[in-house]
C-alpha cells in the first residue's frame, strides 16, 4: 500500500469505526432490536455529548481537569425539577406543544442556572489553580462534594420524580422496532444543539479562536486575543451544556437524585479519552460510541455491560493511544 | 548602537528567569525603524529568550522594554500584540487542524481581510493561494514557515519579530523564504530576526546584535561583521553554518 493510502486510511479510520460496529452487531440482534437499541444508543451518546463537549473544550483550551463537572449536571437536573412543577398543568396536559413549551423554558432555565454557576465558580475556584493539575483535581472534587451537599439542603436528600410530559410517553412502531418517543425528542434537541455548536465553531469568529486556542493558546494570545476572557466565556457555556444535559438526562431517568451527575461523568471521562482530549468532533463520535456500545452490550451480554465501556476505551487506545482525533499539544 | 534614537524597540538591561533558571543577565538592544536587525549568537545564548520577553511570553524581572517610546514591560501578550507587534516562534505557531485560510484570518481584525494586504502577502508566498483551504498540518516544513510569515504581516504591523525562520528548511525553500524577506526588507518593514544561518544573516541585515551567555556582546552594522573573519569566529565561533 503506498504511503499516500496508509495516510488516508489513517485519517478516515476512526470515522469508520461507529459504522463498522453498528453493522458488525446487526446479525447477532437481528433487525427489530437493533433499530431499538441504536436509537436508543444514539439518544443516550447524544445526551452525554451535551455534558462531555463542555467538558473537553475546558480542558483543550486551558488544561483544566474539571471533576465537578458532574455538579453542574444535577443542578440543571434539579433546576427542570423546580421549573417543570409550577408547569404541571402543560406537561401533563395531552398538548405537544404545551409540553413542548415547558421543556423548552425547563431547558433554558437549567442551561441558564449552570452557566451562571460556572460563571461564579469559574472566577472563585478554578482562576486559582491555572496551571497546578494537582490542585485543580483536589479543588474540584471538594466542590463537587460542596455543590451536591448544596443541593440536598436545597432540594432535599430523597429521589424526585420528574415525569415525562404527556405526549412524550410511550412508544412508536417501525414494524416490529419500538422507539420510545421521548427518546426521538431527545435526539432531535441533542443534534440540534450538536449542529449550533458546530456552527459557532466552524462559522464564526470566536469558533475560530476557540479551535485554535485548544491547539496553541500562547500563539492565540501573540496574536492578539485575550485567552482568558475566551475560556470564561467557554467555561460558562460548558457548563450551560452540562445543564442541559441533566435536564434531558433528568427526563429521561424519569427521577433526579443529588448523585445523576456522578452516573454520568465516569462515562464522560471515559468519552473524552476515547476522542481525544480538546477534540469536539472527537467528543461526539466519542459519545455516539460510548451510547451505542452501552445499548448492545446490554443486550448482547448484560454481564459485561457495566465494563463495556472500559473496555471499548482500552481497545482504542491500544489502536490510537491519543484518542481517536489527537489535537497538538495534549 | 548607532542612531539609537531611531530605536522603534528598545530593551535596557533586561533580565528573565524562567522558573529558577537565569536566562538573560542584562540585554541590551536597540531595533531601528525601517530596518533589519539580526540578533546572533550560541545555541542557548537567550536569543529564544529575548524575543519571548519583548512578547511578555516570559516576564522580564528586571529592565526597561520600550516599544516607540512606550514601556511595554509587564504588558499582557495581547496587549504588546495590538501594539503592532508580530512574533513567528521558532516552531511557527501553526494551528494544523485548521485551514490556511483560518489560520491567516485568525491575524485580521474583525473586519477580516483587507485585499491589498492579503494581495500582498499571496505574492510574497503564490505557494499559500494553491493550499488556502488544504489543514496547516498537512503543509511541508517551508509552506508552514511560509504561512506563520505571512500570518504575521496579513495585517499592517510595525514590528515582527522572526525566530529562525530558515531552520530545518531545504536550500531551496531558505532561498524563496530569504526572497520574500528581502522584499519585506526592501518595504521598509521593521525585522528582529533570529538566524542561525550566516549567508541569511549577511543577505538580510543591516544592524546585528550578537548575544553570549544571556547578554548582548556584540552590537552595530552587520556589515562590520560581515568583513571581519576574525570577530566572527571570536563571536559566534561554529555555530553559525555559513553555507545554506
Amino acid at each position: 500500500m503506498s504511503k499516500d493510502w496508509q495516510e488516508r486510511l489513517q485519517h478516515w479510520a476512526p470515522y469508520a469505526v461507529t459504522p463498522v460496529l453498528m453493522l458488525a452487531v446487526l446479525p447477532a440482534i437481528g433487525l427489530s432490536a437493533w433499530v431499538t437499541l441504536t436509537v436508543a444508543g444514539l439518544t443516550m451518546g447524544i445526551m452525554l455529548f451535551l455534558v462531555a463537549s463542555g467538558l473537553t473544550l475546558i480542558f483543550g483550551l486551558m488544561e483544566v481537569l474539571n471533576f465537578a463537572h458532574a455538579a453542574f449536571v444535577t443542578v440543571g437536573a434539579y433546576v427542570t425539577v423546580s421549573v417543570l412543577r409550577p408547569l404541571g398543568g402543560w406537561t401533563a396536559d395531552p398538548s405537544l406543544t404545551l409540553n413542548l413549551v415547558a421543556l423548552l423554558v425547563a431547558l433554558i432555565a437549567a442551561a441558564a442556572a449552570s452557566g451562571a454557576l460556572g460563571y461564579v465558580f469559574e472566577r472563585v475556584i478554578i482562576r486559582q489553580v491555572y496551571g497546578a493539575p494537582l490542585r485543580q483535581i483536589l479543588i474540584t472534587i471538594g466542590a463537587l462534594t460542596v455543590i451536591e451537599q448544596l443541593v440536598i439542603v436545597v432540594w432535599g436528600p430523597e429521589a424526585i420524580p420528574l415525569p415525562k410530559p404527556a405526549s412524550l410517553r410511550g412508544s412508536i412502531f417501525l414494524g416490529a422496532s419500538s422507539i420510545e418517543t421521548y427518546r426521538l425528542f431527545a435526539l432531535f434537541v441533542g443534534l440540534a444543539v450538536a449542529a449550533a455548536m458546530h456552527l459557532v465553531l466552524t462559522r464564526t469568529r470566536i469558533g475560530l479562536v476557540v479551535r485554535a486556542g485548544v491547539e496553541d493558546r500562547e500563539m492565540v494570545q501573540a496574536l492578539g486575543y485575550r485567552i482568558r476572557r475566551v475560556f470564561v466565556g467557554v467555561f460558562i457555556a460548558g457548563t450551560a451544556l452540562a445543564g442541559m444535559g441533566g435536564m434531558m438526562w433528568g427526563q429521561y431517568q424519569t427521577v433526579v437524585t443529588s448523585q445523576i451527575g456522578d452516573g454520568m461523568i465516569i462515562l464522560v471521562f471515559i468519552i473524552l479519552i476515547i476522542g481525544g482530549l480538546g477534540s469536539v468532533g472527537g467528543c461526539f463520535i466519542g459519545a455516539i460510541l460510548v451510547g451505542l456500545a452501552s445499548n448492545y452490550v446490554g443486550f448482547l451480554a448484560p454481564k459485561l455491560a457495566l465494563g463495556s465501556n472500559i473496555l471499548l476505551m482500552a481497545l482504542i487506545l491500544l489502536w490510537r493511544p491519543r484518542g481517536l482525533f489527537p489535537v497538538a499539544g495534549h | 548602537m548607532a542612531d539609537a534614537d531611531a530605536a522603534l524597540l528598545r530593551l535596557g538591561g533586561v533580565y528573565t528567569d524562567i522558573g529558577r533558571y537565569q536566562i538573560l543577565y542584562g540585554v541590551d538592544l536597540a531595533v531601528r525603524r525601517g530596518r533589519v536587525t539580526m540578533l546572533l549568537g550560541r545555541n542557548g545564548a537567550g536569543k529564544t529568550t529575548t524575543l519571548r520577553t519583548i512578547m511578555g511570553l516570559w516576564k522580564a524581572r528586571a529592565g526597561g522594554i520600550s516599544f516607540d517610546g512606550r514601556s511595554i514591560r509587564g504588558l499582557e501578550t495581547p496587549d504588546i500584540a495590538r501594539l503592532g507587534i508580530a512574533y513567528v516562534p521558532e516552531n511557527m505557531g501553526i494551528f494544523g487542524r485548521l485551514t490556511v485560510r483560518e489560520n491567516m484570518l485568525l491575524a485580521t481584525g474583525t473586519q477580516g481581510f483587507v485585499k491589498d494586504q492579503l494581495d500582498r502577502v499571496l505574492a510574497f508566498f503564490p505557494a499559500l493561494k494553491l493550499k488556502w483551504d488544504a489543514a496547516a498540518g498537512s503543509l511541508s516544513g517551508g509552506q508552514k514557515q511560509m504561512l506563520a510569515i505571512g500570518r504575521a504581516i496579513v495585517e499592517q504591523r510595525r514590528l515582527l519579530l522572526v525566530d529562525e525562520p530558515t531552520k530545518g528548511l531545504s536550500p531551496a525553500m531558505v532561498d524563496q523564504l530569504v526572497e520574500a524577506l528581502l522584499r519585506m526588507k526592501e518595504e521598509q518593514t521593521t525585522i528582529l530576526l533570529v538566524e542561525q544561518n550566516f549567508r541569511v544573516a549577511l543577505a538580510m541585515g543591516d544592524d546585528v546584535a550578537v548575544m553570549d551567555q544571556g547578554r548582548v556582546v556584540q552590537s552595530g552594522e552587520m556589515a562590520t561583521l560581515g568583513s571581519d573573519e576574525g570577530l566572527q569566529q571570536r563571536l559566534l565561533g561554529l555555530s553559525m553554518a555559513v553555507g545554506a
